[in-house]
């Protein structure tokens, strides 16, 4: 098929029609509504089947969609940043009842102040919830994604929400040439939808979400967490499958002319765009730098991480979120994979309420020296 | 005290099939106080079946057959719903 053009938020809504969900609980929130003013859009026309349930909150969207995950249904939603929030309650509870829901996720800062452009905060609150976080690069990425997403969720060795969070604005809102695939191509990627103990199954009835004391909480937190080691293959698995189909391959770490490179940018979402044009102007000036894009922030390749970055010299992490009195998150982790390796570490922090990170600060960054908030106004504080 | 399942045996995400799972006996929370029956009383209107919480009023068909101690707690509501005052509590 000849590309579209279409905002990240209209190609997600895209996925979503040609995924076919059975259930969609939403609701709105800047810069997630194109998404599901694009997906109603498609049930109003008749082009998607979903059962649109307009709910009251975000807290009520995840409710329902645990609820009708959990009944059997193929069930995707969509939020951003306080809808997110709100939300995480129970993005903490659908993780712990295993129920596979895909939601886009357009990234934008958390409050306050309030602020509607992008950074990764939101993403970041619910690190620990125990879902799948994979990052789009681009509009085309989150399409793609979205469509691969389902797969991962339901399988039986993850049984997990799946996010695929994309850059607020920057993607959700940019229109870029995306190439969509047959509608039938994506239905027969996806297949049906399969769970192994469906709440609607009268002849096997089940209890879901049960109480657990002291003698059973911590089990289910360690199965959680070796869901999530699960993700990492089948995530491969996926990606495989994927790239059979449309020809575009994915990975939960994405080296970039890592040849011989001596240092390494580290980055999520749609900054690797920018990272990797800067890394093609520095090679062509003969400097030996390469990137790393972070495709799964949950599960984090820490194993691909450290093999990939063992012959840099130095390895600078882009976190677009902040921790106050702490390590960045994207900066805790690479740090953490990297213990022991040698290479020199830095971390900087940009990007914050949709701050831009043009070239020339990409360029400045792997030239060294920068302070650790780059592009905010003021004296930095002495390292 | 049973063997406690390993987090690789339990179901994911802590389902409970009906027929699978162990039934804990939670009438051992019952605090002092059970229902007990005055058949002659009893017009079988089934009030004391529909009003309890649990599962603890058993039935032969249609007929009120008694209580099932091993998950009654002693909430007294079958006693407060019986019309007829064939239900009272005793002590333990």
């Amino acid at each position: 098929m000849s590309p579209e053009l279409l905002t990240g938020g209209e190609a997600v809504a895209h996925a979503m029609r040609q995924v076919d969900p059975d259930v969609v609980p939403v609701y709105p929130i800047t810069p997630q509504t194109p998404i599901i003013q694009g997906f109603a859009k498609f049930v109003a026309e008749g082009r998607a089947q979903a059962e649109l349930v307009n709910v009251e909150s975000e807290h009520s969207a995840m409710s329902a969609a645990i609820g009708s995950a959990l009944a059997g249904a193929r069930t995707m939603t969509a939020t951003s940043s306080q809808g997110l929030a709100l939300m995480a309650e129970v993005v903490y509870i659908a993780a712990s009842m295993r129920a596979p829901v895909v939601m886009a996720l357009g990234n934008r800062a958390l409050s306050g102040p309030i602020n509607i452009h992008c950074d990764h905060s939101d993403s970041m609150l619910i690190r620990d919830s125990g879902v799948v976080q994979l990052f789009a690069e681009n509009a085309q990425e989150a399409y793609d994604l979205t469509v691969m997403a389902p797969r991962v969720a339901e399988n039986p060795d993850v049984l997990l929400p799946v996010l695929v969070c994309l850059d607020g604005f920057t993607i959700t809102h940019s229109a870029e040439p995306v190439e969509l695939l047959a509608d039938e191509d994506v239905g027969g990627f996806v297949g049906a939808y399969r769970i192994p103990h469906s709440v609607l199954d009268v002849a096997r009835p089940a209890t879901q979400g049960p109480f657990a004391m002291p003698d059973y909480y911590y089990e289910f937190r360690r199965q959680q967490s070796a869901a999530l080691e699960a993700a990492l293959p089948v995530i491969a698995d996926v990606a495989a499958d994927f790239e059979r189909l449309s020809g575009r391959r994915y990975r939960a770490l994405e080296p970039y002319r890592l040849d011989d490179a001596v240092r390494v940018v580290v980055a999520l979402g749609s900054t690797t765009g920018t990272v990797k044009d800067v890394v093609d102007e520095l090679r062509d000036e003969g400097r030996p730098v390469g990137a790393l894009k972070i495709g799964s922030f949950r599960p984090f390749p820490a194993a691909a991480l450290r093999e990939a970055a063992a012959d840099a010299e130095a390895v600078i992490v882009l976190d677009r979120a902040d921790s106050p009195g702490g390590a960045p998150p994207l900066f805790a982790e690479t740090a953490a994979a990297l213990y022991g390796s040698g290479c020199d570490l830095q971390g900087h922090v940009y990007g914050l309420g949709g701050r831009d990170l043009h070239p020339e600060d990409v360029r400045a960054i792997f030239a060294g020296g920068q302070p650790v908030h780059v592009g905010v106004r003021g004296e930095p504080c002495p390292v | 005290m049973a063997r406690l399942s390993t987090w690789q045996e339990l179901p994911a995400g802590g389902a409970v099939v009906a027929a699978e799972a162990e039934q804990p006996h939670t009438g051992g929370w019952r605090t002092g106080l059970r229902p007990d029956v005055d058949l002659s009383k009893c017009i079988n209107c089934l009030l004391c079946w529909l009003y309890c919480p649990d599962s603890a009023v058993e039935l032969d068909g249609t007929a009120f057959a008694g209580f099932d101690y091993d998950f009654c707690k002693g909430c007294e509501i079958c006693a407060e719903a019986c019309p007829t005052g064939a239900i009272e509590m005793v002590a333990e």
